[in-house]
């Protein structure tokens, strides 16, 4: 998708203004990370289980090239074939090329992030194949041709009246007189409208939860069951994954999983967890013609032994954008691309560049309850500094923000200097801001009293000046 | 014991009360309290700007300024955990820089688990008149492991009652540069917290970082409230007889120097 992150100050100023976005965005908040504390405490060793599911992925990248060359030799044991694609055009190229072949009219798809980072539906349209995701979340913004605004609810800034007057818009059969209030109804009319497109379906796309070396199954993760029906009702299935969602074994899968739904929604287990291995065999009852996994690269292994090479660790639950307050009070659309929250403001710069994604490893406090929460362990606000690191010596930072940057450290190595300065400066304030305390606004300080008063020094002189006059005198 | 006090450049500059609580309270526990001249900023603001050169020139002074004590201390978990967590990597290519930032952040602390953690101060002479919230900084909290502490000094403070909020651990929006680069995300995100302790009923609110307390305390009287708000050194030192933060001094009374 076309990348809007560089207008991410309009976009967040839109967000903060739109009160229906403000109300799905507090729902959000409140459920999920409560959620995810109940789980917590029912399972006691869940911070052991942190550090074991980081292990594992460490392992994983340490080993990568072994374990995904292990991947693709047992799903080609099992009638499979494995495409390795560099970059998003080699995977679309792929997936398109996979479709044309199975003569495919109509592509049922679960819920990919890969799928939009590679724009995926909009290359399949292109080519006169209609994508259909079965995901209630992905169907509904289909419909409505958005983005994704959440990893793991894609629909999470809508409420669901929006929802309904998309349906009647876009289900023309629906008869006037039929209540969409409830969530229910909603549900029931998206599957009525998907039930004839998993029947009619030539190829069935879906993502991957995981990759496992040791039997070359992928996992599914899902509540509601619309993956098992995307891969099993088609001749063809297309797995499409990025290469670091490998893990070695079936027992470290379990493990992954054990924290995956606990940190997304809370739950225990997701409703759906599905292990699919190559493609129908003699006898079985049901299952596709064809098994395809197509393996994105797109930057990974640029990422690999660097900087953000622990970014690689990410298994999408989502725990991160749950609980961060930049993205509770702008939504998942303001990022302005397919990722939002920390691990979309660490990972967007590497896949788009860091001229255009710049706002957003700034646009955080850096208050840390990203890594706190993460299940692997990410250490999210390290890299969020190590992105500004990079734009400061591309000299990428704005010139005011540089320049008054300069000019505060260049004090600030010198004592006596910053001395002169801080004496006159507060002595100044404080007699301005005498008689109320504080100010309404103050020149150069537009963005601090835009919204609030800046309270003003006490009157005295600084607390260096003021101790060391009082005769404490034991100053080095 | 040696104690130098690093009072950070928001104390120094805009609010001396809490640089002479906290000299009041380490030498109440028996400290011998120096401050040095030397010392600005620790250095947080071109740090977490990318600036690590600057960063690395400010923190090689601090270092020279402070490593002839037992303990530093400063009233922020935000500079204490810049020197503690942040100083030791920003000298990664060299080695002897990197071995002394290791040797002062490993003595360094923030104010208030300082007192309850080293010192183990058990019986605070303070009181006040109020009920007051406690609001947990996201560095004191997630960096330098800041929660108890100042929930069990409080309730040594005669007179005072101690409410929660429930958002107390949600970061109120201030983040350094971020507040002035991003007004409107932070202005929602510290209208939210002063919603949060609005809620509480409590009529002062307390915190271990001035950085948050500015921001909080600016929205609050952007907003027309008279919630007090107050560094928790000033409230444990006992030493709020002048105006809270962002409060005007009564006509005629001038600010009591103590230490």
């Amino acid at each position: 998708m076309e990348s809007t992150t560089a207008a991410f100050r309009e976009n967040a100023a839109k967000a903060l203004g739109d009160a229906k976005l403000r109300d799905a965005l507090s729902k959000l908040a409140d459920g999920f990370p409560a959620r995810r504390r109940e789980a917590m405490a029912r399972l006691p060793e869940f911070e052991a289980l942190r550090d074991a599911a980081r292990d594992i992925k460490d392992h994983v990248l340490a080993n990568l090239d072994f374990y995904l060359e292990a991947f693709e030799a047992r799903v080609v044991e099992a009638g499979g074939t494995v495409h390795w694609c560099r970059t998003a055009a080699e995977a679309r190229t792929a997936i398109l090329r996979i479709c044309k072949l199975a003569g495919a009219k109509t592509v049922t798809k679960g819920k990919s992030m890969i799928g939009e980072e590679i724009a995926i539906n909009e290359h399949l349209e292109e080519h006169g194949i209609e994508p259909v995701e079965t995901d209630l979340g992905e169907y509904i913004i289909q419909l409505r041709h958005e983005p994704p605004s959440h990893i793991i609810a894609p629909a999470i800034h809508l409420s669901k009246e929006q929802v309904a007057d998309t349906f009647r818009e876009k289900h023309r059969h629906l008869s006037p007189g039929r209540s969409l209030d409830e969530p229910r109804a909603l549900l029931d009319e998206a599957r009525n409208e998907l039930r004839q497109k998993f029947i009619g379906a030539d190829v069935g796309l879906t993502g991957a939860n995981m990759l496992i070396a040791e039997t070359g199954s992928i996992v599914l993760v899902t509540n509601e069951g619309n993956a098992d029906l995307t891969y099993s009702l088609p001749r063809v299935h297309i797995v499409i994954a990025s290469l670091e969602k490998v893990v070695p074994t079936l027992e470290d899968a379990t493990t992954i999983l054990r924290v995956l739904a606990r940190s997304a929604t809370g739950q225990e287990m997701s409703v759906y967890t599905t292990f699919c291995t190559g493609p129908k065999r003699e006898g079985d009852l049901d299952g596709p013609e064809a098994f395809h996994v197509v393996l994105l690269d797109n930057g990974r292994t640029e990422m690999l032994g660097g900087d953000f090479h622990e970014m690689l660790r990410c298994i999408r639950c989502g725990a991160c954008l749950n609980h961060c307050p930049i993205y509770k009070a702008i939504g998942g659309h303001a990022y302005g691309w397919v990722y939002s929250g920390p691990m979309g403001a660490v990972l967007i710069p590497g896949l788009i560049g860091l001229e255009e994604a710049g706002h957003l490893p700034n646009a955080s406090t850096l208050c840390g309850k990203c890594e706190d929460v993460c299940p692997v362990r990410i250490p999210l606000p390290r890299m969020l500094r190590t992105w500004r690191q990079r734009q400061f010596e591309k000299r990428l930072t704005s010139s005011v923000s540089r320049s008054g940057l300069k000019f505060w450290s260049h004090l600030a190595r010198r004592p006596w200097l910053y001395r002169l300065v801080a004496d006159i400066a507060v002595a100044t304030l404080a007699v301005l801001g005498r008689s109320r305390g504080r100010f309404r606004r103050l020149p150069l300080a537009g963005g601090w009293t835009k919204l609030r008063d800046l309270p003003a020094p006490e009157e005295g002189g600084t607390f260096i000046s003021r101790y060391h006059r009082a005769g404490h005198g034991d100053g080095a | 014991m040696t104690v130098g006090l690093f009072v950070t450049c928001l104390v120094d500059l805009t609010r001396p009360t809490v640089g002479f609580a906290t000299v009041k309270l380490l030498r109440d526990a028996g400290c011998k309290v120096s401050v040095p001249k030397a010392q600005t900023c620790c250095g947080q603001p071109a740090y977490n700007s990318g600036d690590n050169p600057d960063a690395r020139a400010i923190a090689e002074k601090v270092i020279k300024a402070f490593e002839g004590f037992d303990y530093v201390v400063a009233p922020s978990g935000s500079c204490a955990g810049m020197i503690r967590h942040h100083y030791p990597s920003l000298f990664a290519a060299d080695p002897e820089m990197a071995s002394r930032a290791t040797a002062l952040a490993g003595r360094t602390f923030e104010l208030v688990s300082f007192l309850a953690d080293v010192l183990k101060v058990e019986n605070l002479e303070a009181a006040y008149d109020g009920t007051a919230t406690y609001h947990d900084s996201c560095s004191s909290l997630r960096e330098m492991g800041v929660k108890e502490q100042p929930r069990a000094l409080l309730a040594q403070v005669k007179g005072m009652t101690l409410t929660e909020a429930p958002e107390s651990e949600t970061c109120c929006g201030f983040g350094g540069l971020f507040c002035v680069k991003y007004p409107d995300i932070s202005g929602h995100m510290v209208d939210a917290k002063v919603d949060d302790i609005m809620a509480t009923g409590a009529d002062t609110l307390l915190a271990g970082d001035l950085g948050c307390l500015m921001n909080i305390a600016g929205r609050l009287h952007r907003r027309g409230s008279k919630i007090r708000v107050r560094h928790i050194a000033e409230v444990l030192a006992g030493m709020t007889e002048g105006p809270p933060l962002g409060e005007p001094a009564e006509k005629g009374k001038r600010l009591k120097e103590a230490g």
